[in-house]
């Protein structure tokens, strides 16, 4: 029996079949590949790509356990293809979205626009965790303040694209795309012959030709970017000494770093050597302990102070936070019109504010139907999937929404679209959402692609790795076909 | 460089080294048992002392276990958690030392530490002993020449390379002055005629724990003496586990890094090397059996030592820069094993 005979589809958008055994047209080539390999084969190509992961270490760090195990983020073998229309789509889709979101981040640091034209209520931006009182009326490079974005989409039942959530601040997940990739053409390097499939590659060079395009004028060649990394127990470590790696740049700790008249240096075996991009991945509370967080030990005295002089960049700028504020995101298809006078392309999840008082008083009655989250929090901790929630967990969480109502949203859940993923010996179908990650420099570009991340278990809508998520390699290919 | 990629390189490559080291001298220890006519058990377990003593550990070992027997030191020196140069704990630490700096090691490099990590990590006492501790302890040792070889065969031989240089040969001198010392009693009492057997398989032993019976053999074209061994492995030139071989090669790394000729020097490190590498150069057997094995021993470890800590005082550590100086460290006693700092460690 071949590998997909006994798929069932389901009652859900399947991305790889319309019917049961009717095949989307994308996916047609790919089908017939997997259905010609035998399961034994199969299985071998998988523990040989586990094993890999292992042996080279792309693991990731479990916080809530103790011995601060590293796991390899489960891969899925069988890819997400997107043709090139629906691939156009959701470029210029993101596209736009990034250049409203710079422009609303600007304006906000500057004239605050918006506000003044009642477009975005005043309480709702100031009032966001994540804004930066200290950077208001400071110039930013190119004025570029989101220089990396990792946005998260998903798709309905009908298959319609929506934005869920734009990770403005140090988004996460792009090397697991391009080591899925690498992997993906190892175990199965036929595969890419004939189907087409556009290269992820570049990422890490484009990357670079940003960090180095926004540091300020030094008078020596080239400028000295530096990844700024936590360190070793960061859940993340992996994919900054990645980067780092691709880029042939320095990897960073705080302690390696010291400001002198409002300059940086890293701490060398010959002294000294001035710093002029820092690509942080570290998010602004921990980034300077004069200016944020006291307590943080992680962070370099003094940077906040190099930067507001513009002897140091940092990618992304400090505040971006706002516009990942999932408040704020109810917004973002109004500013794409106040700032762009155009249509947003890519549509936003409905979203129910906890902070007026009608909508609340909607979310409270309707928690069985609604997905909750926590306005600040990510990696999909602080959330409420209500139908999947005991009627315990609701009352804490109407508690807790009543309680600080600036703090919550909530959003229907959407029936998420599923996969085909090999799971326990058979292919199954599992949700997916697609993190596309964009560089905004001289120009805005997306890597062909995105992190497809699915929930591995069964009718779980949670895609994150911390909460059981794995990955797909996500091929866009140069046609419809 | 980063001052704290230097520091991660050179305690990748020390406990690497390490590693292999007590993975050698355990191994020796065992086949010389086998070697030797009925010994009492009491017999046994005093065979086992002087290697606690050469890694440093004795006090240690006496907390955790009651008996010196084979098993207790072969489980505290090879799996033991709270040993920190136990050989898992050595492995470890390289391995997270190494993950510090991937992006500045080759990819290879980094692999094949991972690899011997992932599989230490799956090691037991009984696992150990069942597929016969031969066989594991040349694992360990073949897995560190890989290693070795992969950091020769991959790496730019920058500054970077030159710490680790550094670091493997500080650790492979410092070690060779333990096994030396720890047997210094057998130096000392000449057997009796009818030990004569097992005199000649103990000098042996310590050859073997260098790795360095056959060049011996070669060399000298003649029995095991214990003169010939202490001369050998302390003076020769060209034997890369002798103890000026490795003086040397940590002079022409120091020289690389500071970019200093021959027969001057910048800093702290420099010099003391100097001296070392003078001293030994100039010396002979005769020279150290009038100081006297132990004593000369002694002072040469506390020669590394000061090394040790002038390399990092040099170019490991960076002192806040607006702080006072840093107190004087405590003196290093020569019998304690150089441990990577917790400063360092866990920044």
């Amino acid at each position: 029996m071949a590998l997909l005979d006994k798929y069932q589809p389901g009652d859900f958008f399947d991305e790889m079949f319309v019917a049961e055994g009717k095949v989307r047209p994308h996916y047609a080539a790919l089908f017939e590949r997997f259905q010609n390999l035998d399961r034994e084969e199969f299985d071998q190509r998988r523990s040989a790509v586990d094993a890999a992961f292992l042996r080279q270490g792309i693991t990731f760090t479990v916080y809530s356990d103790e011995q601060g195990t590293e796991r390899i983020f489960p891969f899925d073998l069988m890819p997400r293809i997107i043709p090139a229309t629906e691939w156009n789509l959701i470029e210029a889709g993101l596209i736009q979205r990034m250049r409203a979101l710079n422009m609303f981040l600007k304006d906000i640091y500057t004239d605050q626009r918006i506000i003044k034209e009642k477009v975005v209520p005043a309480e709702e931006v100031l009032t966001a965790k994540h804004y930066r009182p200290e950077m208001v009326g400071v110039p930013v490079p190119k004025d570029i303040y989101i220089h990396i974005c990792g946005s998260d989409m998903v798709r309905d039942r009908e298959g319609t694209y929506f934005v869920l959530e734009d990770n403005g601040r140090c988004p996460s997940g792009v090397s697991y795309l391009l080591e899925n990739r690498v992997a993906m053409k190892r175990a199965f390097p036929h595969l890419f012959g004939s189907a087409g499939v556009r290269p992820v590659d570049h990422y890490t060079q484009d990357l670079l030709t940003i960090l180095q395009y926004i540091a300020p004028p030094n008078g020596r060649s080239t400028p000295t970017v530096v990844l700024l990394t936590p360190g070793i127990y960061n859940s993340a470590y992996f994919e900054h000494s990645f980067l780092a790696r691709q880029m042939g740049i320095q990897i960073v700790e705080g302690q390696d770093l010291v400001v002198q008249d409002k300059k940086v240096y890293m701490r060398t075996t010959k002294g000294l050597e001035q710093v002029d991009t820092i690509y942080r991945r570290l998010d602004d509370d921990f980034l300077d302990p004069k200016v944020f967080r006291k307590d943080s030990i992680l962070g370099v005295p003094g940077l906040v102070e190099a930067y507001r002089a513009g002897n140091v960049s940092l990618a992304n700028a400090i505040g971006t936070g706002i516009a990942d504020d999932k408040v704020v995101y109810k917004f973002v298809p109004d500013m794409i019109k106040f700032y762009l006078s155009e249509e947003p392309i890519l549509a936003n999840v409905p979203t129910y504010l906890a902070s007026d008082p009608k909508e609340r008083e909607y979310i409270v009655t309707h928690l069985e139907q609604l997905v909750v989250k926590a306005a600040n929090e990510s990696g999909g901790y602080g959330m409420l999937v209500g139908p999947a929630s005991t009627a315990t967990q609701r009352a804490e969480f109407k508690e807790k929404i009543l309680e600080n109502p600036r703090n919550y949203i909530a959003q229907p859940t959407l029936n998420l679209s599923r996969h085909p993923s090999y799971c326990d010996g058979n292919f199954e179908g599992r949700h997916v959402d697609l993190r596309p990650y964009i560089l905004c420099g001289e120009k805005i570009s997306i890597v062909p692609g995105g992190l497809t991340r699915v929930a591995l278990r069964k009718g779980s809508l949670v895609v994150n790795s911390s909460q059981g998520g794995g990955s797909k390699d996500t091929w866009v290919l140069y046609g419809d076909s | 460089m980063l001052s704290r990629v230097a520091d991660s390189l050179y305690w990748m490559s020390r406990y690497a080294e390490r590693a292999e080291n007590i993975a050698r001298i355990l191994d020796v220890n065992l086949q010389l048992m086998l070697d030797l006519p009925k010994l009492s058990e009491e017999e046994q377990n005093a065979l086992w002392e002087p290697v606690l003593r050469s890694t440093g550990d004795h006090e240690d070992f006496s907390k955790h276990y009651k008996e010196t027997s084979s098993d207790n030191v072969i489980d505290f020196l090879t799996l033991h958690p709270k040993n920190s140069n136990s050989i898992i704990n050595c492995i470890t630490t390289a391995r997270e030392n190494a993950r510090h700096v991937r992006e500045q090691i080759s990819l290879e490099m980094w692999e094949e530490i991972n690899r011997t990590y992932l599989w230490m990590k799956s090691q037991t006492l009984k696992k150990i002993v069942r597929q016969g501790p031969y066989e594991f302890f040349t694992a360990v040792k073949n897995a560190s020449h890989l290693f070795q070889g992969i950091t020769d065969g991959t790496m730019t031989h920058g500054e970077d390379w030159d710490f680790i240089q550094v670091g493997k040969y500080l650790e492979r001198a410092d070690m060779t002055t333990r096994i030396l010392d720890a047997n210094d009693e057998i130096f000392i009492k000449r057997p009796a005629n009818n030990s004569h057997t097992s005199g000649t398989l103990q000098w042996s032993a310590i050859l073997r724990s260098c790795s360095s019976h056959d060049a011996y053999r070669k060399f000298y074209v003649a029995q095991v003496e214990p003169d010939k061994v202490v001369e050998f492995l302390i003076l020769n030139e060209f034997f890369p586990r002798s103890i000026r071989y490795c003086a040397q090669e940590l002079n022409y790394s120091l020289r690389r890094i500071s970019g200093c000729k021959d027969e001057h020097f910048t800093n702290l490190g420099e010099k003391l090397t100097g001296c070392l590498v003078a001293e030994l150069n100039y010396s002979a057997l005769e020279d150290i059996k009038t100081v006297g094995m132990h004593k000369y021993m002694d002072e040469i470890q506390i020669k590394l030592n000061s090394i040790g800590e002038a390399i990092f005082q040099t170019y490991l550590f960076s002192p806040p820069l607006t702080a006072p100086e840093p107190e004087p460290e405590e003196e290093t006693t020569p019998k304690q094993t150089q441990k990577q700092g917790k400063a360092t460690a866990n920044a």
